[in-house]
């Protein structure tokens, strides 16, 4: 088992033939991702790495019945290409754009939000993608660290992802799934959707989850794990020496509430009986003590 | 992207948001001629940083005569100021605002800004304005008023009258802030801002509503669709070695340690920092490669890292992922050389071909030390700063 990919996973890659979306379609077919095709407007008809090109994603869906899509498209098109992606009805939707503009993200939220149920899964904008090892690559982490595996992992920042993931294959335990959410201001899939997947998640025996400094979603996850995770949980939070910043006024402070800080995060894990590490040298490590 | 508030205030007419009448001038006479224009005998002058509290360091001063605004401007035009909000950086204050000074009844605090929990722009409120609006919202939350707007509708007026009402406004008030809200609205969708912020909205005693001040910061990803406001960009408020960094696509920002850091990726360069301060060092910087990380790219953060005199030591943790490990070995020997860096590089490589790099740097005759964790990396990085 995993979570929301295998190796029947269905995917189409939006952007397929620009040279982002190229080089990964290649390193995702050479994984053995069953990649069935791929959209690029005004290419519709063309084969392009040996698999048909459409004009549409709808065209994509119903010729090829993907479930999946993957999103390599500029920033300006990005949020066009997700609300197309979910009207044709692709169930997980990748998006791997970064510097979307936030308006845009605010809208495709809003329909999702709407959409109750029926509203895919969107995981990024501005991440590495998921992956579960020897099954389903779909985004841009190098392949080789991987290892197929019990420990779940989820992660806000890209190389720090590929970090957790080369220390739990360095231990032997590897990963059930390995996701990168995204740190942007408004995104996808949370740490709490990505928890609940997990838990129910037969293959994964140890979750590491991997934060950063800003929001206050570790502090959500905190609660969430406190109340319905009953699997081992090991977090790592990045930017405890991090400098303030410059401001601009108090909004920002005022709707944070004076949360939102390394520390804070740190503290609201540990309270949760969350196994937090100080050192991102020691999250594999610890994984795999808790898992024995 | 920050505006100053003359850029934002200008922003605010274009929306029907009142303001007081004011002019940017960048000299005590053009001062002078501008207070002439807006007549009266008391004048506000606000220094222009990209930057809040500027009252608190004597950035914003009232002035009841010609003479005390030739005065208060010489003394801010051309200095440097820092305010609680720069984060012990120093802004040059190349213009002040001229502005009618306002006899004020009532002092409020409105906010725009996109929440990252609910996912929309929230509007705050509150009705009491001034530099204590954050301990308010720590000690009593309940005092500031949020509402949330739907982007499918957009904000509603209704929505501004419970605004309204929930500040004790009466009467015509209630239209007033009623047009400034949808104003609001208006520009920070049209405008692609992330952030707008007026404090003091004050009820004048004259009895109307006028945003005194304007704080005002645009989406960077939305620029490109923005030209009016990229062009509005003040380069002088920002760190010149940060802005050099940005346009070779590095993410840097100095820090006071003895511990150059050179990372891909933000988290990762973070979590570099907290490890060098795990093992008792300061990092000396911020620093993300980011994307590619090529020969030249490594080559710049050398350069980048060694401008600060205090460096003993750098620190190198690249994940290679696209880029392969021994590329990247190659390329850091390269900048090595180019650069002619003398102090000690300690090296982690991890990823693709991690093992062929490290022996790569291991053979090389130059001043690099390798780790085979993360760990060890870090305490070597301190021993060599320390000694």
């Amino acid at each position: 088992m995993s979570i929301l990919i295998n190796k029947d996973t269905r995917v189409i890659v939006q952007g397929f033939t620009g040279k982002q979306g190229s080089f990964h379609a290649r390193q995702a077919i050479e994984y053995g991702t069953q990649l069935v095709g791929g959209v690029t407007p005004g290419k519709g008809g063309q084969i392009h790495l040996e698999r048909p090109v459409f004009n549409t994603v709808q065209d994509a869906v119903a010729e090829t019945g993907a479930d999946a899509s993957v999103i390599y498209v500029p920033a300006a098109m990005a949020a066009d290409a997700i609300l197309e992606a979910t009207e044709a009805g692709i169930r997980i939707i990748v998006c791997i754009t970064e510097g979307i503009p936030v308006q845009d993200m605010i809208r495709v939220k809003a329909l999702h939000r709407q959409m109750g149920d029926n509203a895919p899964y969107l995981i990024g904008p501005n991440c590495p993608g998921i992956i579960t090892p020897d099954e389903c690559k779909i985004g841009i982490m190098p392949a080789e660290i991987h290892l197929r595996g019990c420990a779940g992992i989820i992660s806000r920042s890209g190389t720090l992802t590929y970090e957790a993931v080369r220390q739990t294959t360095v231990e032997g335990l590897g990963q059930s799934t390995c996701i990168g959410i995204g740190g942007d201001l408004i995104q996808g899939m949370n740490f709490i959707d990505c928890l609940a997947l997990f838990e129910q998640d037969g293959e994964t025996e140890v979750i590491i989850l991997v934060g950063e400094i800003g929001g206050t979603r570790e502090e959500a996850a905190a609660e969430y794990i406190r109340e319905h995770v009953t699997k081992p949980v090991v977090a790592y939070i990045a930017g405890m020496t991090a400098p303030h910043g410059r401001r601009m006024g108090h909004a920002g402070a005022i709707i944070s509430g004076g949360k939102g800080s390394a520390t804070d995060k740190v503290s609201a894990l540990k309270a949760a009986g969350v196994h937090v590490v100080a050192s991102l040298a020691d999250m594999g490590i610890t994984a795999k003590k808790l898992n024995h | 992207m920050n505006l100053h508030e003359y850029q934002a205030k200008s922003l605010f007419t274009g929306f029907g948001i009142p303001v007081p009448a004011s002019v940017p001038v960048g000299s005590a006479e053009e001062a002078l001629r501008a207070a002439e224009n807006l007549g009266g005998d008391s004048w506000m002058v606000k220094a222009q940083i990209y930057a809040g509290s500027r009252e608190l360091s004597g950035g914003v001063k009232r002035v009841n005569s010609t003479k005390d605004l030739v005065a208060v401007c010489n003394n801010l035009l051309g200095k440097k100021l820092s305010t609680p909000q720069t984060d012990g950086e120093q802004l040059p204050v190349n213009r002040v605002l001229i502005e009618q000074a306002v006899d004020i009844k009532q002092e409020m605090y409105l906010s725009a800004l996109v929440d990252r929990d609910s996912e929309t722009v929230t509007f705050m409120a509150s009705t009491q304005g001034g530099v204590n609006i954050e301990d308010i919202a720590e000690k009593s939350p309940e005092k500031i008023i949020h509402i949330q707007v739907n982007p499918c509708t957009g904000l509603q007026a209704y929505q501004c009258r419970q605004v309204a009402f929930a500040l004790g406004l009466r009467g015509s008030h209630v239209s007033e802030l009623t047009d400034i809200m949808l104003g609001l609205y208006d520009l920070f969708v049209y405008k692609d801002l992330t952030l707008v912020e007026i404090n003091p909205l004050v009820i004048s005693k004259k009895n109307t509503i006028l945003a005194l001040d304007a704080k005002l910061t645009i989406d960077d990803n939305a620029l490109y669709r923005r030209p009016d406001l990229r062009e509005m960009r003040d380069t002088t408020q920002e760190n010149i070695k940060e802005a050099r960094a940005l346009e070779s696509g590095i993410n840097y920002i100095a820090l006071n340690g003895n511990i150059g850091c050179m990372v891909n990726g933000a988290g990762l360069a973070m979590a570099t920092m907290d490890l060098i301060k795990l093992h008792g060092g300061e990092p000396a910087n911020f620093l993300d490669v980011s994307g590619g990380t090529t020969a030249e790219k490594v080559a710049e953060s050398f350069k980048l890292i060694l401008t600060e005199p205090d460096v003993k030591a750098i620190l190198v943790n690249i994940f290679g992922g696209m880029v392969h490990c021994d590329l990247i070995a190659e390329g850091i020997i390269q900048a090595m050389q180019e650069v002619s860096v003398a102090i000690p590089v300690i090296v982690f490589l991890a990823g693709t071909n991690a093992a062929q790099g490290l022996d790569i740097l291991a053979q090389s005759s130059l001043n690099i030390e390798t780790a085979s964790d993360l760990t060890e990396a870090a305490r070597k990085a301190v021993a060599c700063a320390a000694a």
